[in-house]
């Protein structure tokens, strides 16, 4: 236990702002290429599986004291300010804010290089104590490519993807469960920071809001949102030829009057077509 | 002129799994399309001559592979190293690889340290006038975009079930080894194995031609006031045995096994469905007790037959997203199907 105890880990969350998922979205074009129509008015909400790997950076911070958490954000402030409000309630985080597009169309290799950025301006990270955490995919651009390419620049060759838990033994060393085909999970074992995993959903509930988390956290919101640096894309080698919406909406026959035994002859005759 | 290698790891029994056929059916219509190019092959695994010789009709100028017990497993530090050497032995500009889980967390990063890009979970590969455009979903499926770059080299890869499986008789293949070393940097990860989430049963079964999608609804409080989890729990474990179906969740049904509430004890977060859940690929799809709500209904971009069972005729099934909506009680129509299937 003792020795369980003196490990501690400096965590860093990137997770970003997105749509809410109740959004209905539409594409449209604009002069720096594709976004969505009422971008900025449409309410946000920090990426879920971000957040989910927010929730797990809290949890195994508070299992390790001594450990702290950073979340590195690239977004527009001002929306990152709305959404603050509500993350900075659930989880205890210093911010780290780089203000830019958060736009699903952006590019992952360019985004990577802000975040790689960010996290390397931290001041005194020990890279021997880092695990960097986000989402294994986010819900606008939904690549699963940030996270490797942000990685590789920070030259953390233990990576893990798609991950629903991890489990810190008393050396340091830690067991990762990671999703693979077919409803399985690959279990492997990492010799200790420094790390990355890209999370699924993990284990942990959304903390309830803890207006006391969240007047520690303002603390520091509002100073990170003010020196926030721009973000300009280097290069843009990413063209969009077209974006479009699904054209089919399906004719739903709506079948009201038919007894629980024709339904059910129904779909069986429909099953083994 | 683009260099197109295909790049593939081994399974266990020494070939390819069909994600990887189904890039390479990928990589060699983009040859043709693409006139001049190059076309590589690229293996990673613990030995890669069976797969080599099972795709040696494919027309590669080359068989590149990085072989030995380190590389029989998926890791991230062993298999970037594996990618990046045959990549740049191949001199690829174009990567073209299968999506699953295995090249999708380690590739981008190899496209990050040989200076390239990359783009996943593509749905179609096609060139014009020698250049390549792809096309990919955005926003969790809720559009589509054609897309093209000029960096190389760019990885591409192909979502699994997307294109049609590679099929050519083998033969006889060379392989060229490609020699890597490893330093103890790269080998601070060990794997342990791999195990099914669920608890005792397996619900989840890709290949399945349907899939069953249990919502909240089975338990709710029904007709007589009371929930009837532990009828649910029966009703949806014999229709799978029945059916072979495959199993998903509406993302409410698993969250309240969470919050402390009765749940069907076999389902977990790997069977949801929608935004924060997967995007399976099924023929038809029978939702049962789930509201398709836009959330979930996002998963469902790729289940082309879908019928759906609701008390409520109002449901989001209702707007345009199910071809059948049966207003119904699904704890009756399951039961007699379940009948049915057994019977038959
Ligand atoms: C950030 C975010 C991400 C999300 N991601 C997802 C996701 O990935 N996947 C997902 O599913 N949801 C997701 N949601 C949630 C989504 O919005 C819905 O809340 C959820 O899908 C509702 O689940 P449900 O339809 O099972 O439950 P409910 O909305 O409770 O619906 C239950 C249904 O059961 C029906 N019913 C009850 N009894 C019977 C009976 N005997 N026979 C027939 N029908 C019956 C009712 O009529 C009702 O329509 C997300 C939401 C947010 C905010």
């Amino acid at each position: 236990m003792a020795a369980l105890m003196s490990i501690s880990f400096q965590i860093v969350v990137c997770g970003s702002i997105v749509p809410d998922p109740l959004q209905t979205l539409e594409p449209v074009t604009t002069p720096a290429g594709p976004g969505l129509k009422n971008e900025m008015m449409l309410p946000a909400v920090l990426d879920p599986w971000a957040s989910h790997s927010l929730y797990e950076a809290a949890n195994l911070a508070k299992q390790h004291p001594g450990s702290k958490v950073w979340l590195v954000s690239l977004g527009p402030k001002a929306k990152l300010q709305q959404v603050m409000m509500t993350v900075a309630q659930k989880a205890a985080f210093e911010l780290v804010a780089v203000d830019g597009s958060a736009s699903g169309f952006s590019d992952s290799a360019q985004t990577a290089a802000a975040l790689a950025e960010a996290i390397q301006g931290i001041p005194g990270l020990d890279k021997s104590r880092l695990l960097v955490f986000g989402g294994w995919e986010s819900a606008s651009r939904g690549a699963g490519v940030t996270m490797q390419m942000v990685g590789e620049r920070l030259g953390i060759q233990d990576q893990f993807q798609g991950v629903d838990q991890i489990k810190v033994e008393a050396d340091g060393s830690f067991e990762v469960m990671e999703r693979v085909e077919g409803g399985q999970h690959q279990l492997s074992r990492c010799a200790g920071a420094p790390a990355l995993l890209g999370w699924a959903t993990g284990n942990l509930p959304e903390p309830k809001n803890n207006p006391q988390i969240g007047m520690m956290n303002m603390r520091t919101v509002a100073p990170a949102l003010q020196k926030a640096k721009p973000f300009k894309p280097a290069s843009n080698d990413l063209t969009f030829n077209s974006i479009s919406l699904p054209k089919q909406v399906r004719e739903t026959k709506i079948v009201k009057d038919k007894s629980a035994d024709e339904i059910a002859r129904e779909l069986l005759e429909w099953i083994q077509q | 002129m683009e260099k197109i290698l295909f790049l593939a790891y081994t399974q266990e029994d020494g070939l390819l799994p069909s994600a990887a056929l189904e890039a390479l059916s990928a990589a060699l219509s983009l040859k043709s399309v693409l006139g001049s190019a190059e076309l590589v092959v690229g293996l990673v695994g613990g030995a890669v001559q069976s797969a080599a010789d099972q795709i040696a009709g494919c027309g590669a100028s080359r068989v590149l592979g990085v072989t030995g017990p380190e590389f029989a497993v998926s890791r991230y530090s062993t298999d970037a190293v594996a990618a990046a050497a045959i990549c740049k032995v191949a001199g690829a500009t174009l990567v073209i690889a299968p999506g699953t889980s295995r090249w999708q967390r380690v590739l981008p990063g190899v496209a990050q340290r040989l200076g390239g890009v990359a783009d996943t979970h593509l749905t179609q590969v096609e060139g014009a006038d020698g250049s390549l455009k792809v096309t990919r979903w955005y926003y969790r499926q809720r559009m589509e975009g054609v897309i093209q770059r000029q960096q190389r080299p760019w990885f591409l890869l192909v979502d699994p079930g997307s294109q049609p499986a590679y099929a050519k008789p083998g033969a006889t293949a060379v392989v060229e080894p490609v020699a890597v070393e490893l330093s103890p940097a790269q080998m601070r990860t060990d794997f342990k194995g791999c195990r099914g989430a669920g608890q005792d049963v397996q619900t989840i079964r890709p290949e399945a031609k349907l899939l069953f999608v249990a919502g909240a609804g089975w338990t709710k409080k029904q007709a007589d006031g009371q929930p009837h989890v532990k009828d649910a729990e029966g009703l949806i474990l014999n229709f799978l045995k029945a059916s072979r179906a495959s199993l998903g969740s509406s993302k409410s049904l698993v969250d309240l096994g969470g919050e402390g509430e009765a749940v069907l004890s076999f389902l977990t977060h790997l069977n949801q469905i929608g935004q924060t859940g997967s995007t399976p690929r099924h023929a038809k799809g029978l939702s049962t007790c789930c509201h398709g709500e836009e959330p979930h209904a996002v998963g469902w971009r790729f289940i082309n037959e879908r019928r759906a069972i609701n008390l409520d005729a109002n449901c989001g099934w209702a707007r345009g997203k199910a071809d059948v909506l049966y207003v119904a009680d699904a704890f009756a129509v399951v039961s007699k199907l379940n009948a049915l299937l057994t019977a038959g």
